[in-house]
């Protein structure tokens, strides 16, 4: 009796009270407590389906209360564990990379000879001279900070006026068809762009601007616009897509035109992303290598006009780590270079961090 | 002038894709009028109220024909859809408070339309902040997000909201789901109080509210037209149309 539907629908008369009874005991205790009480002599199995069974079939409702099995319980515990982990992944890597980085220019800092305001403050640099070994980075900072200054002029309000136009003023096979070619765009490997810059920009400048190289400040900004204009495009739209749409209608319904949605509305909803944008594009400036190695001309010199040609922390690294003597003093200060470049992305997230706070509590 | 009819609907079809909601209907609202519209859901009431302020524009696919007249204009002509809907206040069935303070929630609206003056700002915001009962609640705090404000007082900053840009049309569409009777009443003594200066269109479920506040009433089902006429007949023991009487009195439905 009483499994499933043979027994239920017979005599529901029987069943109703009985259901009645149980209920409020259920509500207040679990599962276990009640089952001696309602079918006592019962084997466990049957003690864990007889009850719910008859109660839910004198409901009228499903015939058995699911229940999950063992191996779904367990796997999502796996599942949290192993999520745990990827997130615990992230610190540990970053943590890593700067211990080891560190590690590697560490000894310098002991060593008489280098300075560390001459590290910093100086724009001499000559580590491979007999005599007069000068070890100075400003020059090369000043780089860093010219050519992604320039980009990110050029690239920021090109960028969030594209995803603006993507995400709000477009629509149909005119975004599908810019959202490819964008995403195409920044497939490009940065060596490509350095030989775009190398070759027809550098031709370009020349000739129009008159200036006496190609390669320079100018020239590396504008590779770098071009390839941080893709990232800030795509994440920016992402950011204005993940604006909900219910603020559009309701912000549309009160009379705003679509420019002031977007100025009003959109832009102050979606500012966390779209920052995110942004920095992922200063991210790509001041970390690009090869790019701007070969469009800004190699100089070590403190510029003054976008014609002069620059020397950047990146580019300097990579042109010169390889002919350095492991754990030479040469060795261990293009390491420190790289924990530089570290702290000033560090302090770079950091300030944009602070931002959004400030943004958001306002 | 009070009886004039302010909007006409003259066989509006609306379909969603294949599937048409609204099978030609037509019926005209009153200038100064609180116009109720009760029926089950998927009758249609919303997608109503979204024709005559163009809101419909948003959602792809939609075929709309049959005309919509407000003062005398065809909405689905005019030139300047923005006008339009600064004519017309509309209060959603989910409150949506935008990402910004409750002041500049309020102020949207009249800044869109050009008002940057802030003593005239200040006083449309605390006037309908006022009219939809949540002054008193937030005056200490109108620099604090709206978006953070409980459901209930969400709905009533959409509602004050809605009045910010002096509409002369007022969409209510169930406003009262998620605030409690005590505020629902005071609000409802506000929107007697408005009537005088703009019609309101009150989409409803719950029909006691209709027949407290409404002056004529439709009774939408299934995209048609069922029965629409003074709310004395609509909710008596006779209305017109036997279904009517059940709907109201819950019988069916």
């Amino acid at each position: 009796m009483g499994d499933g539907f043979g027994g239920g629908p017979a005599s529901p008369g029987v069943l109703n009270p009985k259901a009645e009874i149980r209920k409020p005991k259920e509500i207040r205790k679990p599962k276990e407590i009640r089952k001696p009480k309602a079918e006592a002599a019962s084997k466990l199995g049957r003690d864990m389906s007889t009850p719910q069974t008859d109660r839910a079939v004198a409901d009228g409702f499903a015939v058995r209360r699911a229940t999950r099995p063992a191996w779904a319980v367990l796997g999502e515990r796996a599942l949290e564990v192993l999520i745990y982990l990827c997130g615990i992944s992230a610190i540990v890597f970053v943590l890593g990379i700067f211990f080891f980085v560190f590690k590697e220019a560490f000894p310098i800092l002991g060593n008489k000879q280098f300075s560390l305001s001459q590290f910093l403050f100086s724009e001499q640099w000559h580590p491979t001279s007999e005599l007069n070994k000068r070890y100075g980075v400003l020059a090369m900072i000043a780089g860093t900070f010219s050519v992604t200054a320039l980009a990110m002029v050029i690239a920021v309000p090109f960028g969030l006026g594209a995803a603006i136009y993507l995400s709000e003023f477009c629509s149909g096979r005119v975004k599908e068809t810019l959202k490819v070619v964008i995403e195409l765009l920044a497939a490009i490997p940065s060596v490509v762009w350095g030989f775009i810059g190398l070759t027809v920009m550098s031709r370009l400048i020349v000739k129009y601007t008159g200036a006496p190289v190609g390669v320079n400040v100018l020239n590396g900004g504008i590779i770098l616009a071009l390839m941080s204009v893709p990232i800030i495009v795509s994440i920016g739209e992402d950011a204005l897509k993940a604006v909900p749409d219910s603020y559009r209608e309701a912000g549309l319904a009160l009379g705003a035109t679509r420019w002031q949605l977007v100025w009003r509305v959109l832009l102050p909803a979606g500012k966390t992303g779209l920052l995110a944008a942004v920095l992922l594009g200063v991210g790509r400036g001041v970390g690009e290598t090869m790019a701007v190695l070969m469009a800004t001309g190699h100089a070590v010199h403190i510029p003054h006009s976008p014609f002069d040609s620059v020397r950047t922390l990146t580019a300097n690294i990579a042109a010169e780590l390889g002919e350095a003597p492991a754990n030479s003093d040469h060795y261990q200060v293009l390491f420190l270079t790289g924990v530089l470049l570290f702290l000033m992305t560090f302090v770079v997230n950091l300030a944009a961090d602070l931002i959004v706070r400030g943004i958001r509590r306002k | 002038m009070s009886t004039a009819a302010q909007i006409v609907v003259q066989d509006l079809r609306l379909a969603y894709g294949h599937k048409e909601v609204l099978h030609g209907i037509s019926f005209d609202i009153r200038r100064n009028e609180i116009f109720g519209v009760i029926g089950p859901a998927q009758s249609g009431k919303t997608s109503l109220l979204r024709c005559l302020n163009r809101t419909i524009d948003f959602t792809p696919d939609t075929r709309v024909t049959g005309s919509v007249l407000v003062d005398g204009e065809d909405v689905r002509q005019t030139r300047n859809v923005f006008a339009l809907r600064r004519k017309i206040g509309m209060v959603a069935p989910l409150p949506v408070g935008l990402p910004m303070s409750i002041y500049d929630n309020v102020a949207f609206a009249p800044r869109c339309a050009g008002m940057s003056r802030k003593s005239e700002l200040d006083g449309i915001v605390e006037q309908c902040l006022r009219q939809g009962a949540l002054w008193d609640e937030v005056k200490d705090r109108l620099d604090s997000l709206g978006t953070k404000l409980s459901g209930g007082q969400q709905q009533r900053l959409t509602i004050a909201r809605a009045l910010s840009h002096q509409p002369e049309i007022l969409c209510l569409d169930e406003f009262s789901i998620a605030i409690d009777p005590v505020t629902t009443m005071r609000i409802e003594d506000v929107l007697k109080e408005l009537r005088r200066n703009m019609t309101i269109i009150l989409v409803t479920n719950l029909t006691q509210q209709a027949r407290r506040l409404a002056d004529r009433t439709l009774f939408l089902w299934k995209g048609a037209i069922v029965e629409l006429d003074r709310s004395e007949v609509i909710f008596s023991d006779h209305p017109g149309n036997r279904q009517t009487y059940e709907y109201v009195n819950g019988i069916f439905g």
